[in-house]
């Protein structure tokens, strides 16, 4: 493992994964305590994409009962933080 | 020699412009191969090849715009003569360079008929409306007669114009092509519409169990269930598994479901998951995955546009309960579901909290009536009643 990314790095990953997801959304106004789902308007599908983006990424598991927890930025930095400790 | 024509990527499609060309001259192609990259009105297609030969002219050239059915293109079908009597054009003509002038409207079509004008008197009426002149026609109806459809697709050529389409021409135009394909569908197929309400609580504990087994890249989502709950209940009630076509309904051996799927920058498309009821979940799973993404980069493939049998809407991410869809002609059924909400139910004798999914069926009644379509979903109740075996 390599050393520990910042709280800085890990955020700009977590925004770079969604744009890629929702190409013509602007990440920089993202209201981190709000779900992705209302302010991107992703779907499901475009959700499983965005966990999946986030397991390969990081080298996370992401069980199905955790995904309420990655649906805000915030709470995206939260358990990537904590995963990584 | 086999021709390659500009395909019907859908009912609505009347033309396509050519982007470029995947072959040259004189190259190799095998059936189901990509032989051209067509633009139309919903999204860059790649147009798949019907023939396996070698190429041996290109008739259209980048940028052209045709109405469906122009000659694209000229292939040498593997195993035919190779010194062509059949085709005397191809062996006097050199292999290029390709003909200067972009075919025209005028050019794909017939020449016109002579004597009376045959119209049918909703057409005329319709022509009158848009000021379109019907004796300038090639009717496709019977013995040439000018229909509807014709009066359609002439509004949409007379108002396209060929050039590159950008991003809000496409929105535009997309808009233009659902309007002229839902009007259609509406003015020419006598709809009946039903519904029921299912119990999912089976399948969402069945799904939720088998994901906890899945690694993140291999989960499935609950809208897989229903799309092969649907091509399963189709071999129940197949015909409204079919096509309408000159005057009646054709079955389709073959289970092509259209799955609605909605654009990120508006519209939608229905592109088709092809034998779905053969494929398991896990490949139905990586099949929709695989659409979705394409759809919404504009790479779909012609058969996928083209071959849909039956289409299926889903609108419970937008957090509705209940859709009844309109039917994409020529197909004659279309399934919907709704979001799954908490509802109170009774069961045996108990009123217990479950999740429930509204289902509905919109169908051709020229085609089936509503017992069959009610047999048809509670076939679909039953699959998602035993997920395990769906």
């Amino acid at each position: 493992m390599n050393t520990p990314l910042s709280k800085d790095d890990t955020r700009r990953q977590v925004l770079r994964i969604l744009g890629e997801i929702a190409p013509e959304a602007d990440t920089t106004s993202l209201r981190p305590d709000v779900s992705f789902r209302d302010q991107l308007d992703l779907d499901s599908m475009d959700f499983l994409n965005f966990v999946v983006a986030l397991h390969k990424e990081f080298h996370i598991e992401i069980p199905e009962a955790d995904y309420p927890k990655y649906m805000t930025l915030n709470g995206c930095l939260t358990q990537l933080s904590a995963a990584r400790s | 020699m086999a021709e390659f024509l500009m395909p019907t990527l859908g009912a609505d499609m009347t033309d396509g412009t050519l982007v470029q060309w995947k072959k040259k001259e004189g190259d190799r192609i095998a059936k189901g191969e990509t032989i051209a990259e067509v633009d139309t009105e919903k999204a860059a297609i790649d147009v798949e090849s019907h023939t396996t030969g070698i190429i041996e002219r290109l008739i259209t050239r980048p940028g052209d715009k045709v109405p469906v059915g122009t000659v694209m293109a000229i292939i040498r079908e593997e195993g035919g003569p190779t010194t062509s009597v059949a085709s005397p054009r191809a062996v006097a003509t050199p292999p290029s360079p390709p003909p200067p002038s972009p075919r025209t409207e005028r050019a794909a079509v017939a020449p016109s008929q002579v004597g009376r004008l045959r119209i049918s008197p909703a057409a005329k009426k319709l022509a009158a409306e848009r000021g379109i002149e019907a004796s300038t026609l090639q009717g496709t109806g019977p013995e040439g007669a000018i229909t509807l459809d014709d009066i359609d697709r002439a509004t949409t050529a007379t108002t396209d114009i060929a050039k590159p389409v950008g991003t809000a021409d496409r929105q535009a135009r997309m808009r233009q092509t659902i309007a002229a394909a839902m009007a259609r569908s509406k003015r020419e197929i006598p709809h009946y519409y039903l519904s029921t309400t299912i119990d999912m609580g089976r399948a969402i504990t069945w799904l939720k169990d088998s994901n906890e087994q899945r690694p993140v890249t291999e989960r499935l989502l609950y809208g897989v269930l229903l799309i092969k709950a649907v091509a399963l209940a189709l071999r129940r009630v197949p015909e409204l598994n079919a096509l309408w076509k000159d005057g009646e309904a054709h079955r389709s051996e073959r289970i092509h479901i259209g799955t609605a799927i909605s654009l990120r920058q508006g519209g939608l498309v229905a592109p088709a998951l092809h034998d779905a009821d053969r494929l398991s979940l896990s490949e139905l799973m990586q099949n929709f995955q695989d659409l979705v993404k394409r759809a919404r980069a504009g790479s779909l493939r012609s058969s996928e546009l083209s071959d849909p049998t039956i289409t299926v809407t889903s609108l419970g991410e937008q957090g509705v309960e209940t859709v009844f869809g309109v039917i994409y002609p020529p197909q004659v059924a279309l399934v919907g579901f709704g979001k799954v909400v908490e509802r109170p139910w009774v069961a045996d004798g108990l009123v217990v909290p479950r999740p429930v999914l509204m289902a509905s069926l919109s169908a051709d009644h020229r085609v089936t009536d509503g017992h069959r379509g009610g047999l048809f979903l509670a076939e679909i109740d039953r699959l998602l009643q035993e997920p395990q075996s769906l």
